[in-house]
């Protein structure tokens, strides 16, 4: 049996998928807006006002939507069509498949959404605050993009779930009720960034934080590995 | 050298049974796995290359499962029917990954070896997408043989391949059967498989239809009873003609036509304008009724 290591042949063939569509254009959009937003709120007013952007709209919403494209653009596609089957007919480990996919996937939404919400916090002063927003968003973009890798390979419909997993759990139901925050992953980020800087909220424990979003991110990346273990090509339905 | 076995096998998509109790075993040489579109064609590759679990029985390379199996891509090599979506990659760098993902000891001489095999050397770089069909399907080809595997399977490899690239392709086939591989090609054209395969199975509504040598599943397919519809000028004395000629084996009247049902196709399209003539009728038309490759495979699992 081959190990489960880093393939660097998957990794770029992942990575020419993700350059290579038209997607990536809206995967650079995100953060050219969402710092090019900022840095406008910031001349025109003040940082506190503008930094008010990244925990209500950078945070929430850019980053895990960075960590859909890019988890979906490393995936989704050949799962759709069929044409992973021209990976999965090698004698290559099903979870380094999943490892070196999720890998690019990662350096995706650290480099499109976490890296920018480091940067358009530094716009808006308080480098401390800016270092903590970054950790949390660097831990919440781990488990995110395990997460919706996961989902990519199970259902066609990827994009779609991991849309509603964000806007209807995280964001909607977890403005209603607090308790959500002990499964969000973007709260456990949050709880994470907490530590280096109090301006970010406390939502849950820290141990439990850390400890979901390594859970999260290992049974993620474990999980894909086992669809595409068990991957079934279908007659044309 | 390689046997690839289906032990009983089926497969089944909640109610609808796609293959039901298959048992075969393919051997070195060419193999045309024939059937008529949804037969289970395609379940039965799947589940050969290790892309779909049987829902009973087994399905074993030398003596180990298939399925879950990543190991057993070191002897098999698959072009699957589905388009390449790597358009962005040139023909090159395609079979270069392969050979890369099957960690080849020189992957460089392994790629340009087996882009000569398929004779792609020229238009290797090139990107994929500006490749016709059949060159798509040779690189295909190409990918799949890059590590050198005993069993190669091919799922439909001469669909919407125009007759050149196709002569082109079944000569390749052939070549790679006579060294030894163990070479399986699904198709639901007749005419293809007889040219390029010896062994033939058949499939049809996911059933085990027929197997062996392809004389004689010719033999079988041309000498099964044939339905015809003829309108003449008088139909009832063309049918008493009929009837008294050792090839037709059924006549009856339906509305303007007569039904005939004839055991010998041969004997009985030469003798039937002679014999109108003799008796000054004259025959306006003449057509099978069930010449659809669907009915010789009906013909063949009811046998």
């Amino acid at each position: 049996m081959t190990s489960a290591v880093f393939n660097p042949t998957i990794a770029t063939l992942a990575l020419q998928a993700l350059l290579g569509r038209r997607r990536f254009f809206l995967l650079l959009a995100f953060p050219v807006l969402l710092i090019g937003l900022v840095a406008v709120v910031t001349a025109l007013t003040d940082g506190a006002a503008a930094y008010e952007i990244l925990p209500r709209l950078g945070y929430p919403l850019v980053l895990p939507l960075v960590a859909i494209l890019a988890a979906s653009s490393v995936l989704g596609p050949e799962v759709d069509d069929g044409s992973i089957a021209y990976l999965l007919s090698k004698p290559v480990n099903r979870y380094g498949i999943a490892i070196s996919k999720w890998l690019v996937a990662l350096s995706a939404t650290l480099v499109a959404g976490a890296l920018p919400i480091l940067v358009a916090a530094l716009i808006t002063g308080d480098g401390t605050r800016a270092t903590a927003l970054f950790v949390g968003a660097a831990v919440a973009g781990t488990a995110y993009s395990a997460l919706f890798l996961a989902i990519a390979a199970v259902t066609r419909h990827a994009v779609i779930a991991s849309l509603m997993f964000v806007l209807i759990w995280e964001s909607l139901l977890g403005n209603l009720f607090t308790g959500v925050a002990w499964l969000s992953i973007g709260q456990w980020g949050l709880r994470i960034g907490h530590e280096l800087s109090d301006q970010l909220p406390d939502p849950a424990n820290l141990p439990w934080a850390i400890g979901a979003s390594a859970v999260v991110t290992l049974v993620g990346v474990w999980f894909a590995g086992d669809r595409l273990r068990s991957f079934s090509l279908r007659g044309e339905d | 050298m390689s046997t690839l076995v289906l032990d009983s096998a089926s497969r089944w998509f909640g109610n609808v049974v796609a293959v039901n109790d298959v048992s075969l075993s393919v051997g070195p040489g060419v193999t045309g796995l024939l059937g008529p579109n949804g037969a289970g064609k395609t379940t039965l590759m799947a589940m050969m290359s290790g892309f779909l679990a049987p829902s009973s029985g087994h399905v074993t390379l030398d003596g180990q499962p298939v399925w879950r199996n990543t190991d057993v891509y070191r002897r098999i090599g698959l072009v699957p029917e589905r388009e390449l979506s790597f358009g962005y990659l040139t023909g090159r760098q395609f079979v270069r990954a392969n050979a890369d993902l099957h960690r080849l000891p020189d992957a460089a001489a392994a790629t340009e070896r087996v882009l000569e095999v398929v004779d792609m050397v020229e238009p290797a770089q090139r990107r994929l997408d500006t490749y016709s069909k059949g060159m798509r399907q040779r690189v295909k080809i190409a990918a799949a043989l890059v590590h050198d595997p005993s069993v190669l399977l091919l799922d439909e490899p001469f669909n919407g391949v125009d007759p050149r690239q196709r002569m082109h392709l079944m000569d390749l086939l052939r070549r790679l059967g006579d060294q030894g591989r163990t070479v399986l090609f699904s198709s639901h054209i007749l005419e293809e498989v007889e040219r390029l395969a010896r062994h033939i199975e058949v499939v049809v509504s996911g059933r085990h239809a027929a197997s062996g040598d392809f004389g004689a599943i010719r033999r079988l397919m041309t000498d099964r009873p044939v339905q015809y519809a003829v309108q003449s000028s008088d139909n009832r004395t063309l049918a008493t003609l009929l009837m008294a000629q050792e090839s037709v084996r059924a006549v009856s009247l339906r509305g303007e036509h007569l039904d005939v049902q004839v055991d010998d196709l041969g004997s009985f399209a030469v003798s039937l304008p002679g014999l109108a003539r003799q008796h000054d009728l004259t025959v306006f038309e003449l057509s099978p009724s069930d010449e659809s490759l669907e009915s010789v495979f009906a013909y063949l699992v009811a046998r």
